[in-house]
């Protein structure tokens, strides 16, 4: 397998974009990333999309968005993951970069929310159908239920919850693409109105539109578009069962430990390796659960890390800087990739006053569903 | 939906059938044709009782437009004594009041109705036993 570097990036602000389409917001990252590295062209695209056919009527993506960025003709291919098809697109793009198949391949994630599609029922298909979302349940359901489930078996508060969501919004505020660029206060969240006992509006990630694409190419040729490339030293892939109910704990996400092994394995590094990590904050109680899984801190005290400020900035290990999807946004399927975006950006030392000084090594975690499907990737300053 | 789909799952959502894996008895509902425990083929039918206990739980405030009618209501997951896990919605109570390790009846009720001209769906859900 050849190395594979990211020399570039383009990614649109995060928010309610009604004068923006589908096809607008991915020509806008693309062109974004391929200008920065003054490429015309690529030998191949992959697209991370969860549901444009449910939010906007269009499916065959891959076309449509090809003939847009004007280069018709070139391989390009869409990536369904639910949520974690950006990271999943990422890890196609890296794939076809590693094996010499391509040389100059961008990923690019994608997702139109708001433009009249019910949200809520197009979200629970990241479900199980039959089983959970027949009976009732949607997406803040199963993740307050994987919260009751973690408050009963380790203390984690409603406290705990909230500070994930206070520390993220301060992440957020200076972050000029999120969608939510003002602080909150811990009050502020635990009075918000319930959606799913015990997580309230502000637990929730937003419903937004967005668009963000990284450029790859082997890291032999990375010169020849920066001078501050950022290598993909791993990329981990895994699945749980799809349906909460299936999953013996189901306050620990396998998925996201399994994945996150599979990366630290690939990379050779452990969790005391990672300076700065953005990780899948759909709901606060995500953060938690996956930064356990991750063995950033041990079972059980998840809850914590938020509170006292180790995963803040200035903290032992900084996540989320970006303001994680809680502040800056979660268009599902541009996820992914907004989240290997922060870290290029933390790497090359390019992140303002969000940077984490002397960052060399960073982590990505991106997941489906409720927690079904998990990507990590770990990068290092090359 | 269409009614094939419906009725494909009605020996698991009417009569709560389940499969039992000849090869490692691991008790899987609804029924699948290969065990995620052991990958065994070979299945026995069983009925589960039809009662079980809370694992975890929450109160639905926003819900889907099938069930916005019914806000706020409890949904949890429960496990029968043959092991077997469910997500049910939980009846005839306080919705607060439902709380891990909480002793339910499962009873056949109807769970939906989709829209004026769609199909009633039926099922099972929860009862506090008291």
């Amino acid at each position: 397998m050849r190395e594979v570097a990211v020399v570039a990036a383009g990614m649109t602000p995060f928010g309610e974009l009604w004068g923006h389409s589908l096809r607008d917001l991915f020509v806008e990252a693309a062109l974004e990333a391929l200008r920065h590295a003054r490429a015309e062209t690529v030998d191949a695209v992959y697209v991370g999309n969860m549901a444009g056919g449910q939010f906007v009527g269009q499916e065959h993506l891959g076309p449509l968005l090809a003939d847009h960025l004007g280069i018709r003709g070139v391989p390009i291919t869409r990536v369904e993951s639910a949520c974690a098809s950006g990271g999943v697109a990422l890890r196609s793009a890296f794939l076809d970069v590693a094996s010499g198949m391509s040389d100059l391949v961008l990923a690019v994630g994608v997702e139109k929310m708001n433009d009249g599609g019910d949200v809520t029922n197009v979200l629970a298909t990241a479900a199980d159908q039959e089983n959970e979302v027949y009976h009732g349940i949607t997406f803040p359901g199963l993740y307050a239920m994987i919260a009751r489930a973690h408050m009963e078996q380790h203390g984690t508060t409603l406290e705990d919850l909230a500070a994930v969501s206070v520390k993220n919004h301060r992440h957020g505020a200076l972050n000029p693409r999120a969608q939510f660029r003002h602080e909150v206060t811990l009050e502020q969240v635990m009075t918000s109105s319930l959606v799913a006992d015990p997580l309230r509006l502000l637990h929730c990630s937003p419903v937004s539109d967005g668009a963000a694409a990284v450029l790859l190419c082997p890291l032999a040729r990375a010169r020849e578009f920066t001078d501050r490339p950022v290598e993909i030293r791993a990329s981990g892939l895994a699945t749980a069962s799809m349906a909460l109910a299936q999953r013996r704990d189901p306050a620990f996400l396998d998925a996201v430990s399994l994945s996150a092994s599979r990366a630290y394995h690939m990379a050779g590094l452990g969790p005391a390796d990672i300076d700065v990590a953005e990780v899948h904050d759909c709901f606060s109680i995500a953060e938690i659960c996956v930064i356990e899984a991750m063995c950033f801190a041990e079972q059980g005290r998840g809850g914590e890390a938020a509170r006292t400020g180790e995963t803040a900035l200035g903290g032992r290990l900084p996540v989320n800087t970006s303001g994680g999807l809680k502040s800056k946004g979660h268009p599902v399927g541009a996820t992914g990739i907004a989240q290997v975006i922060e870290i290029f950006e933390q790497l090359r030392g390019e992140a303002g006053e969000r940077q984490v000084k002397d960052a060399a090594v960073g982590l990505t975690q991106n997941m489906g569903g409720s927690g079904a499907s998990s990507v990590v990737h770990i990068f290092e300053r090359a | 939906m269409p009614s094939p789909r419906y009725w494909r799952e009605v020996p698991a959502r009417y009569r709560l059938e389940a499969g039992r894996c000849v090869a490692c008895g691991a008790v899987v509902y609804p029924a699948r044709r290969i065990c995620p425990a052991c990958r065994g083929e070979r299945f026995e039918t069983l009925t589960l009782s039809r009662r079980a206990k809370v694992v975890t739980s929450t109160v639905i405030h926003v819900a889907p437009t099938d069930f916005q009618m019914e806000a706020p209501y409890a949904m949890a997951v429960v496990e029968t004594p043959e092991g077997a896990r469910l997500m049910v919605q939980v009846a005839d109570c306080e919705p607060n009041e439902v709380q891990p390790g909480m002793e339910v009846a499962l009873e056949f009720r109807r769970i939906r109705k989709e829209g004026k001209s769609g199909i009633l769906c039926y099922g099972h859900k929860a009862v506090p036993l008291r």
